[in-house]
């Protein structure tokens, strides 16, 4: 399964892109979403419809003056944000964004790293991303910062078993070609593809969906679970005492992980770049990866927006509340879903 | 030395760069942070090993739960920097016994010249995550299930050791 | 891969590293931490001697020490959180008496 470097590269600069351009884009959604649900317009003066106010943000952040507080750790204090932006950005080379395209004989798979093991990377990378925060808190020497990273350090650890548990749940409706189970997102999607629309896991394992998407709710700290960033509660727990660049790559890192956190959930659960009709086919030419790769990123966008609209629609947890959901409510939750579904795959009526 | 693999030659060197840091640096957070690095150090050479299942394990439970475990008790037992100690008096004892533990060890391995060899094939991966969970659930079950069991006793007695006690015990 | 010297080298390296960090030092969580060094060095022994015999017996071994060791520095660390409210202090040195 070895494929050309020069190809794996440039699969790796066109999903970088897209995960980089998709930034800019939500920070924009974002602004202008919440505005029409507050019966405001949002940023409209920059460009047409505002769609250059990113531009404006991210130029303003490049001549904010750096401020690091005294007693910081320097390295540490500059490689923490990098750190939650870096494993963002990497869960996204195991996502498939289309299926198999074949030009001549060469069959090329429309995904960067197409390993057995898949989400394990994905979770290997929240799991890291948590240095980001802890690392992030701590270096600022400061106890705003030094409480805020460790609650949501605490946070992102919590959510990771019901993350986990209810990924395990779902994988085990995944095949790969040969009948076995896998790891990877490819053979996720695969199989929701050749089942048609009603083969979606979203179908089939509801609960899972549900859990899995509470739980990405808790990992990319998005309301109602973003205490720990909170201005009212923490003055901006972790990240009070970054500026100008290194700001904007926290900023980067959250957005980032909500979109990767949104591919991921389409690929498990709303049967990736599927759409009976249009992109039925594994084994595509170009047009056909096009329609993928569109009816994929429709997708995206639909579980993004859902993302922002919750943001604007429910109030926040106290820490103590989050902190029992995610123990006492989420967590036996997920294990009996996992009991109920390897009974139903075992009794083979999956 | 010359025909080492680059990949072998890249990990080797963060994993020993981090524990060579780990054991002399005196800030607890730091040492934790270099450890942090050897065991990424040594996921990657899992990974040359053909075994990326037990790779992404290493950076899941040990990089990515059992470290955030140690930093979380380092960072709230905020220990005064006058606590920090460098390589102490024993320094000169504790490296002989490193030393002869790495003499011990290596003494019979040089003499093995079939060691020296690469086996073929060269993509040939058999400890997937396939063969690994045939292995645990069949032949391993049994092990399993006591780790599993070890797990559950491990998480009872630290929640039990490091809770706050109620009634003050006397001295 | 690298010939089985080369991980077996470099396996023995790190345990006597682990070694050295665990004789010198006095503080209870860099004891800890070495710990863990010299667990992680057996860990690639044996997987590079799994691969080596082309079977995964060993990668299993490492898998149970993996989750085994994880237990290990729950409780560990636990003992020392428990220790450090009492004494104030997680150098080894200072608590050699189980009476104050």
């Amino acid at each position: 399964m070895t494929e050309p470097f020069f190809l794996s590269f440039l699969k790796a600069l066109v999903v970088f892109a897209i995960a980089l351009g998709a930034v800019p884009a939500l920070v924009l959604a974002e602004r202008r979403v919440s505005a029409f649900m507050q019966y405001r317009v949002g940023p409209n003066r920059v460009g047409p419809l505002g769609t250059l106010q990113p531009l404006a943000d991210l130029i303003k952040m490049i001549f904010k003056e750096e401020v690091r507080p005294d007693g910081a750790s320097p390295w540490i204090f500059s490689a923490a944000p990098a750190i939650t932006a870096i494993c963002a950005l990497a869960t996204a080379a195991i996502v498939p964004f289309g299926g198999v395209l074949v030009v001549g004989e060469r069959r090329i798979p429309l995904i960067v790293a197409d390993v057995e093991i898949g989400v394990l990377v994905a979770l290997a990378m929240s799991s890291m991303a948590v240095y980001g925060l802890t690392l992030g808190g701590w270096s600022s020497n400061s106890k705003y910062s030094l409480l805020g990273g460790l609650r949501s350090s605490a946070q992102m650890i919590s959510y990771e078993l019901t993350l986990g548990l209810s990924l395990i749940s779902v994988l085990l409706l995944s095949r790969d070609p040969e009948g076995f189970g896998s790891f990877g997102l490819r053979s996720a999607v695969e199989t929701q593809a050749q089942g048609g629309l009603l083969s979606w896991n979203v179908f089939k394992a509801p609960i899972s969906f549900l859990l899995f998407t509470i739980a990405s709710f808790a990992e990319t700290h998005r309301l109602p679970f973003d205490l720990p960033e909170a201005e009212p509660e923490l003055v901006g727990g972790y990240h009070t005492e970054y500026s100008a660049m290194r700001f904007g790559l926290f900023f980067l890192g959250e957005y980032a992980a909500m979109f990767v956190s949104s591919c991921i959930i389409v690929c498990l659960f709303l049967g990736g770049w599927h759409l009976p009709f249009v992109a039925d086919e594994v084994e595509v030419d170009g047009f056909g990866a096009l329609l993928q790769l569109g009816s994929f990123l429709l997708k995206v966008g639909a579980v993004t927006f859902f993302f922002i609209h919750v943001r604007w629609t429910l109030p926040r947890f106290r820490y103590d509340q989050l902190m029992s959901l995610g123990w006492k409510v989420l967590l036996p939750v997920a294990l009996l879903n996992l009991l109920v579904m390897g009974s139903l795959v075992a009794l083979k009526v999956f | 030395m010359a025909d080492l693999p680059f990949s072998f030659l890249f990990f080797s060197t963060v994993a020993l760069t981090g524990a060579v840091n780990t054991v002399t640096h005196r800030n607890p957070v730091h040492a934790a942070l270099w450890l942090v690095s050897a065991l990424l150090g040594i996921a990657g050479l899992f990974l040359t090993l053909g075994s990326a299942f037990l790779a992404s394990v290493q950076v899941l439970v040990y990089a990515g739960a059992i470290m955030v475990l140690f930093l979380f008790v380092v960072m709230l037992l905020n220990l005064e920097a006058s606590m920090f100690e460098g390589l102490s008096s024993g320094r000169c004892a504790s490296i002989v016994a490193g030393a002869a533990t790495v003499a011990l060890i290596l003494f019979p391995l040089v003499e093995d010249d079939s060691l020296w060899t690469v086996p073929e094939p060269r993509f040939h991966a058999p400890a997937s995550a396939r063969t690994l969970s045939q292995l645990l659930f069949h032949e391993y079950v049994l092990p399993f299930e006591m780790v599993s069991l070890v797990l559950l006793v491990a998480m009872v007695g630290a929640i039990h050791l490091a809770r706050r006690t109620r009634v003050s015990e006397g001295a | 891969m690298a010939p089985l010297n080369a991980y077996l080298i470099l396996s023995a390296l790190l345990f006597g590293l682990g070694v050295a960090g665990f004789a010198a030092r006095r503080n209870l969580l860099m004891m800890l931490m070495s710990v863990e060094l010299m667990l992680n060095a057996g860990n690639l022994a044996l997987v590079a001697c799994a691969r080596r015999h082309a079977e995964a017996h060993g990668a299993t071994g490492a898998l149970m020490v993996i989750a085994v060791a994880a237990a290990e520095v729950a409780v560990g660390l636990a003992l020392v959180v428990a220790l450090f409210r009492l004494r104030r202090t997680v150098n080894a040195d200072e608590v050699r008496q189980i009476r104050a």
